[in-house]
């Protein structure tokens, strides 16, 4: 078959790591969200206004919680595609990156159920620069793969192509031309 | 010239029941607003002298917030409000609560109406609103059945209810308040209060105590609030009778004085006492100045009479408007620097005159002020130069070239910050700089000595270590802020981060923001000064570019004065922004305007949540701990709003009707856990007032309510949910006491401890907790301004870990009584009843938080503590207490090399117990280096420690325990070989530490010995945990207690270099190395561990010293779990009891002694403490070293 499963897994993963370039952008938003404080400082000491951001901060800790696993996953699907795929090369740029998130799965701090983003400590300026950087390097990565996804499915649309054509070539040299 | 000086700051922390002072003035000259600047000065009581003070705290309103006035009328509505709707079954449901937190927002008016205290008069503040409130006739006891839970009514009560009541709380308190009106007494640390520049210009002059007059003119001075007539005539009598000269009343005088003495010392003479006084220099001097007090007292009381006769003749008729009797008398003090001090405005607006560090200055000033008609005002100029020393050095050096040139040879020198104003440059300046710069050689020298630290026996001083000198120029340094609140682990902040990372410390603050102080300038002004960029309040290191702008020190935005703030109460002078109170201390207090808040301040709630399952019953906890509550139940810190509930559970949540009007209290029974509600939302929590008979009822009857009871089960996550939605409309404070391990409901716990592993690292395992419910819950309450406070008191495991999180991000604190009995251990009963009361009673502020700001430059990154961390810089304290500390790690992002100075300011918004909304500011000062072996100079060994407990602490939860160690261990490693490469010139097979780090080593030895992070001996993983929650939330000097205790021969004390306080002398021995070859067996020796403390006694220990002090007739007679000192009728017992009640007194908690013979159960304990030496799986020092040593060459 002309369209290969390789050909398949890019074109997929594409558009999964469109998905996940968003998340991540939508990482950045909250971790900027986060970082940023009320405007005046007098809401800052009000009790009410402690009360909302307090909110705001678990809110947003639990939108970026509920985002971790997705994300997980998804890469985990590429590297699993890939390999099925036979993509050793593509596989290898990826493999790192699979390192770090089953790191970071794994070593969650010791808190019980609850995953990253701890709203207890994600307010520590260290954590949150942290989250940021990380955030950052993620959307570099994923923007990589995606123009590297994009060139590979093009790529091999155009191997198909060449390989049609050749083909087509030798079809036509079997059959006279009339 | 320093040793006036120290002891001045012993006097400081004085234990002096001397009044609060109200001061109010109105300024009837200036064309100001009256509502300009009212100074409140205030007497903190220290309230670190547990178990006497407290008593006294109702007497100090101000400082603890507690005494119930009943002029102040803060409305009775809130809870009244409540009592109009309806009841019935369906009200459960119908009303929510927030409902009745609205209905409280009708007292937004009146909140501010302060007490007498407070400026009352302030147009601003409406008056105390005379609510006349209709109180709803109650109806009985509620008989609707409600669904879903059974109601009962205990027979119990019934029975019991109709005894009459006994006020017990007359008779308990009237002793104590005698105790202490005859007695004061100093904190054990000396030279750790203010560092006020007042006390330096009052010493400077007069020989010795020159604050003695003050002391002794206290008579005319001080009068209390008029409702407390009895306390003070008895106080101020004490003082003056007794001639004590360490009672420091007036501040007024102190803190802003004419510093007269000050004309004799131009600043250049002054260097030398600003350096920090050696410790023993100052006991010395506070032993001497009991017997020289008459002559200097006289001296003083003359100084005194001077400024009031200066009132007298002053020309200014300025009657103080307020109404107070005691007022005059300020006002009087006031009117005399207002009158020296006018000389001051007519004085050219430049900052060569008003540094007046030299003699040109003072001769430029001279000239340009108009001739001084007499020689006082003449002094006063000098001083008033003096007195305003704030930035000035800098721009001196910047301007003088020629110190700009030598600047890089002198390494002890801060370089100049940049130029800011007109340069001016003199020979003078030269030379007083000059001058201060052979003097900082000279320290430097001294702190950069190195030392050997192998070869190095008897490292540790005899007395206790002070905080190392900066080298900061003294003026600032005398403004500076005290170290015990603010403390920096490099007290040279290191140019740029790589300078940092070289030197290999950390860089971090350790604060104690809301401790308990003596002495504190409260400001009450309807605009607080601060900086419009950063938000930072004026502080005293601001520099004032001319009268009308200053200029930031934290973002270096230049600013306008307002022009309220030219205004000078005090002086009652215009013109003078630099002389206010604000830029003239560290730590102020500003009595908030309303813009800081949008709903009145939350009242004093307090909701107490007892387990009384069987467990808790058998340790006979709840009998104590009722009997505490009846007892300062009247003292409990708050006003007419305060409110009280009360839960209990066990497998069910109880809860009690207290509602006013009822006969008795109502026990209401929801035995739904899985999904808690509360029956009678209104009537659980109540007024104090109104309902303090209940209150004292329930509290009568309520141990005895569950002595039969066979019921196991704990359903503390229940309970947790019930109490958090009873307080969840107003805030507060919820005190929990819990037995067990809880067992049913949510946030159920199961054991995680492997007895069998206790000794291993694999013991340390379950150092986080086990479920997230307690960390949510404990956040909730953080939004809504609860903080809860955790009593353990267990026997058995109780994943301390796990229930920990409810304090620990709602700003509680934890105290733990492992094996707790009634009977059994009665040494835990006892400090049990101590702290208990001291909780119960010390001051508390609500709904506070908390902003750390520093130069730009630095940021803080990683905060430890008992909070919830809202914003990057912004700490969320449900509640604050005057016995949590904080610490803060800083790293340096932009180069400091533009400035000299850097500075940090933490301001503490609360709202008090009296509702009033208040900031507390400090600000630290600290000069910028250049070079790693000035860092190495001004490292602050025992922050250092601090800080990296703390880290360690946080090291070990994350990582484990065995990383913790290794970092420590790394700390001394990199920071030491670091020492060696960059600094120290000698050869390899050295350990060489400079002289500021020597205890560096031992400290961390200590550490890694301390129960949080010893293996090899059997340590219960709660302990551990225990031990690891002090260290994240213990100030500093309690801290390095725990890690390093002070062990003391105490068979042989003698009066030599012994300390005064009140009319108790407090024999000082030295401390000792903390090793077995220390101990003889002909001795006993006391070992402080803070919140124990061991006399261990030798075998061949002298029958007098154990008949004498102990009351036994011989060595093999003392019994093995003796607890407790005799107060004896013999000079030993006296010395040796005094000696132990000033420790004690030192401490906000008791720290109970247990006597150890060779025999007795604590044996170990005491010997695992003597860090020094080797045991089965620890280093001993010298090995430790020698490890330390191998790791650096390697």
């Amino acid at each position: 078959m002309a369209f290969t499963f390789a050909a398949f897994c890019y074109m997929l993963t594409l558009v999964l790591c469109a998905s996940l370039i968003f998340f991540v952008i939508w990482h950045i938003i909250a971790f900027d969200e986060l970082g940023t404080d009320f405007k005046n400082p007098i809401d800052q000491c009000n009790p009410i206004r402690a009360r909302e951001r307090l909110r705001n901060i678990e809110r947003i800790c639990s939108l970026l919680r509920k985002l971790v696993l997705p994300e997980y996953s998804i890469h985990g699907l590429f590297c699993v595609m890939f390999t099925c795929a036979g993509e050793w090369v593509t596989l290898g740029l990826n493999i790192p990156l699979l390192f770090y998130h089953l790191w970071r799965y794994f070593h969650r701090p010791a808190d019980g159920s609850e995953l990253l983003y701890d709203p207890a400590s994600v307010m520590s300026a260290e954590i949150l620069n942290y989250y940021q950087k990380e955030s950052w390097c993620k959307l570099s990565f994923y923007l990589i793969s995606f123009f590297y996804y994009l060139y590979s499915v093009t790529e091999d649309r155009v191997s198909l192509r060449c390989h049609q054509v050749f083909s087509s070539g030798e079809d036509n040299n079997r059959h006279f031309k009339y | 010239m320093q040793q006036p000086l120290s002891s001045g700051h012993g006097a400081s922390l004085q234990k002096s029941s001397t009044a609060p002072e109200c001061h109010q003035q109105v300024p009837n000259k200036a064309p100001l607003r009256s509502t300009a600047g009212q100074y409140d000065f205030i007497n903190y009581q220290n309230n670190y002298q547990s178990s006497v003070h407290n008593i006294i705290r109702p007497v100090c309103p101000m400082s603890l917030g507690d005494t119930q006035e009943p002029e102040q009328m803060y409305t009775t509505l809130s809870m009244d409000s409540s009592l109009i709707v309806p009841r019935g079954p369906n009200m459960i449901t119908a009303r929510p609560q927030s409902e009745q937190a609205f209905l409280s927002t009708p007292q937004q008016a009146s909140y501010i109406t302060s007490d007498e205290h407070y400026c009352s008069q302030v147009p601003h503040n409406v008056p105390s609103q005379s609510t006349t409130q209709v109180f709803p006739p109650h109806s009985a006891p509620i008989n609707h059945t409600y669904p879903g839970f059974s109601y009962q009514t205990t027979s119990v009560f019934s029975t019991q209810y109709n005894a009459p009541l006994t006020s017990q709380h007359p008779a308990t308190s009237q002793p104590s308040l005698n105790a202490l009106s005859c007695q004061t007494k100093a904190l054990p640390k000396t030279g750790q209060g203010h560092t006020q520049p007042s006390f330096q210009s009052c010493h400077a002059g007069t020989t010795g105590a020159s604050w003695h007059p003050l002391a002794g003119a206290s008579t005319t001075i001080p009068t209390g609030p008029s409702d407390n007539p009895v306390i003070f005539p008895s106080s101020a009598s004490s003082q003056t009778s007794k001639g004590s000269p360490l009672s420091m009343p007036h501040h007024i005088n102190q803190s802003y004085p004419p510093g007269r003495p000050n004309v004799a010392k131009p600043p250049v003479a002054a260097a030398p006492f600003a350096r920090w006084p050696p410790p023993s220099a100052d006991r010395l001097i506070s032993a001497s100045a009991t017997p020289a007090s008459g002559s200097e007292a006289q001296d003083g009381m003359h100084c005194g009479y001077v400024s009031n006769t200066q009132v007298n003749s002053a020309p200014s008729p300025l009657s103080s408007t307020s109404d107070d009797e005691d007022d005059d008398d300020e006002a009087g003090v006031d009117s005399s620097s207002s009158s020296s001090s006018s000389t001051n405005t007519s004085l050219p607006n430049n900052y060569d005159s008003l540094e007046g560090g030299s003699n040109q200055g003072l001769s430029s000033s001279a000239t340009k002020a108009p001739a001084p008609s007499d020689p006082s005002s003449s002094i006063t100029t000098k001083q008033f130069g003096d007195a305003y020393p704030t930035l000035q050095p800098p721009y001196l050096k910047i301007a003088s070239p020629l110190h700009s040139v030598g600047q890089p040879t002198s390494p002890g020198y801060p370089p100049g910050i940049q130029q800011f104003t007109q340069p001016f440059s003199n020979v003078n300046q030269l030379s007083s700089s000059m001058e201060g710069l052979s003097f900082q050689n000279k320290q430097q020298s001294e702190a950069l000595k190195q030392v050997s630290l192998l070869q190095e026996h008897n490292i540790l001083p005899p007395v206790p270590i002070q905080c190392p000198p900066s080298s900061l120029s003294p003026e600032l340094r005398k403004l500076n802020c005290s170290p015990d609140l603010f403390r920096c682990t490099l007290m040279n902040v290191p140019q740029t981060q790589a300078l940092l990372n070289k030197a290999k410390l950390p860089l971090g603050l350790l604060l104690h923001p809301f401790r308990d102080l003596t002495h504190l300038p409260v400001i009450t002004s309807s605009t607080i000064v601060r900086c419009r960029s950063c938000r930072t309040y004026i502080n005293p290191f601001v520099s004032f570019l001319d009268q009308r702008r200053w200029k930031c020190n934290l973002c270096y935005r230049v600013n306008d004065v307002p022009e309220e703030f030219m205004y000078n109460p005090l002086t009652r002078s215009y013109g003078e922004p630099h002389k206010r109170p604000e830029v003239q201390t560290a730590t102020v207090e500003f009595i908030a305007s309303s813009d800081y808040m949008l709903r009145p301040p939350q009242p004093a709630v307090y909701l107490f949540v007892f387990d009384v399952s069987h467990n808790a019953v058998e340790s006979g906890y709840l009998n104590i701990c009722c009997q505490s509550l009846l007892e300062n139940l009247d003292k409990l810190p708050g006003d007419s709003r305060t409110r009280i509930g009360f839960i209990t559970f066990d497998s069910t949540v109880h809860f009690f009707n207290l509602q006013e009007g009822l006969s008795q209290p109502q026990m209401l029974i929801v035995s739904e856990i899985e999904d808690i509600f509360v029956p009678t939302p209104d009537s659980l929590l109540v007024n104090l007032h109104e309902s303090k008979e209940l209150v004292k009822d329930l509290l009568k009857v309520l141990p005895t309510m569950f002595t039969s009871t066979r019921e196991t089960h704990s359903a503390l996550g229940p309970a947790l949910q019930a109490a958090f939605k009873l307080m969840s409309a107003t805030g507060g404070r919820i005190s929990v006491f819990q037995t067990q391990l809880p067992s049913i409901g949510v946030g159920q716990l199961f054991s995680r401890e492997d007895p069998t592993q206790r000794s291993t690292i694999k013991g340390a395992l379950h150092l986080g907790p086990a479920t997230d419910f307690y960390k949510k819950f404990a956040l909730d309450c953080s939004g809504q301004q609860v903080a809860v406070d955790l009593f353990l008191l267990s026997g058995q495991y109780s994943d301390l870990a796990s229930l920990a999180c409810m304090s620990k991000y709602s700003a509680g604190s934890v105290f733990y009584y492992p094996s707790f009995h009634h009977i059994h251990n009665p040494a835990q009963v006892e400090k049990f009843q101590k702290d208990l009361k001291r909780y119960l009673i010390r001051k508390i502020g609500f709904e506070a938080v908390m902003r750390i700001r520093c130069t730009k430059g630095l940021s803080i990154h990683t905060f430890h503590g008992n909070f919830f961390v809202r914003s990057t810089d912004l700490l969320s304290l449900a509640n604050i207490n005057p016995d949590s500390g904080f610490a803060v790690q800083m790293s340096i992002d932009e180069s400091l090399a533009d400035s000299s100075i850097v500075c940090f300011q933490a301001a503490l918004l609360y709202t008090s117990s009296k509702g009033e909304r208040r900031i507390r500011v400090h600000t630290l000062c600290l000069p910028v280096v250049s070079s790693v072996a000035e860092v190495y100079t001004g490292a602050d060994v025992q922050a250092i420690t601090c800080l990296l407990a703390t880290m360690a602490v946080d090291r070990s939860v994350s990582s484990s325990l065995s990383d913790a160690r290794d970092a420590l261990i790394n700390a001394v490693v990199d920071s030491l070989s670091a020492y060696r490469s960059t600094v120290s010139n000698l050869q390899q097979s050295v350990l060489v530490a400079p002289n500021s780090l020597r205890l560096f080593a031992l400290y961390i030895l200590a550490l890694l010995k301390q129960q949080a992070f010893r293996t090899g001996s059997s340590i219960r993983l709660d302990e551990r945990m225990f031990a690891m929650c002090e260290m994240k939330t213990q100030p500093l000097v309690h801290l390095m207690l725990m890690i390093h205790p002070h062990l003391y021969r105490i068979d042989n004390l003698s009066n030599e270099g012994s300390i005064t306080v009140g009319d108790k002398i407090i024999p000082q021995p030295p401390i000792m190395q903390l090793s077995a070859e220390r101990l003889s067996k002909e001795g006993a020796f006391l070992m402080d561990c803070y919140s124990v403390m061991y006399l261990w006694i030798g075998k061949n220990c002298s029958s007098s010293f154990i008949n004498e002090v102990l009351g036994f007739s011989s060595y093999a007679s003392v019994p093995q779990n003796l607890y407790q000192l005799p107060e004896l009728n013999t000079v030993l017992s006296q010395r040796v009891n005094s000696f132990v009640s000033w420790l004690r007194d030192s401490r906000p908690f008791l720290s109970i002694i247990y006597v150890v013979k060779d025999d007795a159960p604590f044996k170990t304990n005491f010997f695992q403490k003597l860090v020094e030496d080797r045991t089965e799986t620890a280093l001993s020092y010298y090995e430790f070293l020698l490890h330390i040593q191998q790791q650096i060459c390697k």
